[in-house]
């Protein structure tokens, strides 16, 4: 992460000035800053809706059964987390969330799940195994309908728009198998530093 | 087919809601307070990635306000011509790992430069509905805990961004 953000922000300096683009550069990069707050507010209606939603089902113990069912599989991808049925069932519930295409409520049980492998994680700046292979298949973005670009060829007039639904759904679950690939191998390379 | 989907897609988070409501009264659980004291954490989590995001969003602002993607437009032209991918693509296989918003932005910028049923559209329709915002979603996730060291996460969510890049092109061949 320290390269990445060092080389956009590095390479967008050097690009701007060749680009006689330096006054665009500054404007955007103050409008940003405050377009990140922006984001990060917007966040908390929905959030404090769900986590308090997942809340009850946790009182309740809903999120023990549904885990139950689920634990199986995902601990074959999540080796890590046999003690913590916690982040188990929240893993299950973000990743349904999210391949119903429903993004808003995936996040809170995305970070619901975060939080419940912190607690067993040594070192709380470093990710964990679990935590790495959770975001990548996260970011992998398996989703069973895209329903925003749908909405937006819907708009714009595509003749057929539902063409594209086969070929998404191929192209999602490769990228998803292939996040998982690399994450196990990388995981195996990056050892336990 | 999309109808049925469409309608699954609303129906399932009221489904969600009932469930989880209805398992509370079964178990005489107290669902009132269960749901504020967890919707106490809503705030916390807002305010605790916001640095996270200001860092990751700053940088990506920058490098698109920058022009360097039209720099390495001009400098990929010629392989992306070879290869008969659409010019127009290359932005947006850029900006999919990077900003959720500004994908949708370039997806309509396509579709009126290059009509709603060209290549080059339903390429760009695949590649954006295949992939998620691999900086975005980390700087949240990770952000909200405080990980600081994002291990092998960032080069696996790359490395599978870009074996989905090549497979809709790939694909897109097979079914346009």
């Amino acid at each position: 992460m320290n390269y990445i953000f060092i080389f956009l922000i590095l390479i967008s300096i050097v690009c701007a000035i060749i680009n006689g683009k330096v006054d665009v550069l500054v404007d955007e990069m103050l409008q940003a800053s405050s377009r990140a707050v922006t984001v990060a507010m917007g966040l908390i209606g929905i959030m404090a809706f769900w986590l308090g939603m997942v809340n009850i089902a946790k009182g309740s113990g809903l999120c023990e059964i549904f885990s139950k069912i689920i634990r199986k599989p995902l601990l074959k991808i999540f080796p890590d987390l046999k003690n913590n049925d916690d982040a188990i069932s929240n893993i299950a519930m973000n990743i349904s969330a999210n391949a119903l295409g429903l993004s808003n409520a995936a996040t809170p049980f995305g970070i619901k799940a975060m939080e419940d492998m912190q607690k067993d994680n040594p070192d709380k700046t470093h990710a964990t195994n679990s935590m790495c292979t959770f975001l990548a298949i996260n970011t992998a973005g398996f989703q069973i309908v895209p329903a925003s670009v749908l909405a937006i060829l819907v708009t714009n007039g595509t003749h057929n728009p539902s063409q594209i639904i086969l070929p998404t759904l191929i192209v999602t679950t490769l990228a998803f198998l292939s996040a998982l690939f690399y994450v196990k191998v990388l995981e195996r390379i990056f050892g336990n530093d | 087919m999309i109808k049925y989907l469409n309608m699954l897609s609303t129906l399932i988070l009221p489904l969600i809601i009932l469930t989880i409501l209805l398992h509370s009264l079964y178990k005489k659980s107290c669902a009132y307070e269960d749901f504020v004291e967890g919707a106490k954490d809503g705030f916390n989590i807002a305010v605790k990635i916001i640095p996270y995001l200001v860092a990751i969003m700053v940088a990506v602002a920058m490098f698109r306000a920058s022009g360097a993607i039209d720099i390495l437009q001009n400098i990929l032209s010629p392989v992306l011509n070879y290869l008969k991918i659409p010019t127009e693509t290359l932005v947006i296989c850029l900006t999919r790992s990077l900003s959720g918003s500004a994908t949708l932005g370039v997806l309509s910028d396509i579709i009126n430069q290059t009509g709603a049923d060209s290549y080059a559209t339903k390429l760009a329709a695949v590649i954006t509905g295949s992939s998620e915002t691999t900086f975005y979603v980390a700087s949240v996730y990770f952000g909200s805990v405080g990980i600081k060291k994002f291990r092998h996460a960032l080069p696996a969510g790359i490395l599978a961004d870009i074996t989905g890049l090549i497979a809709a092109i790939f694909i897109c061949r097979l079914f346009f």
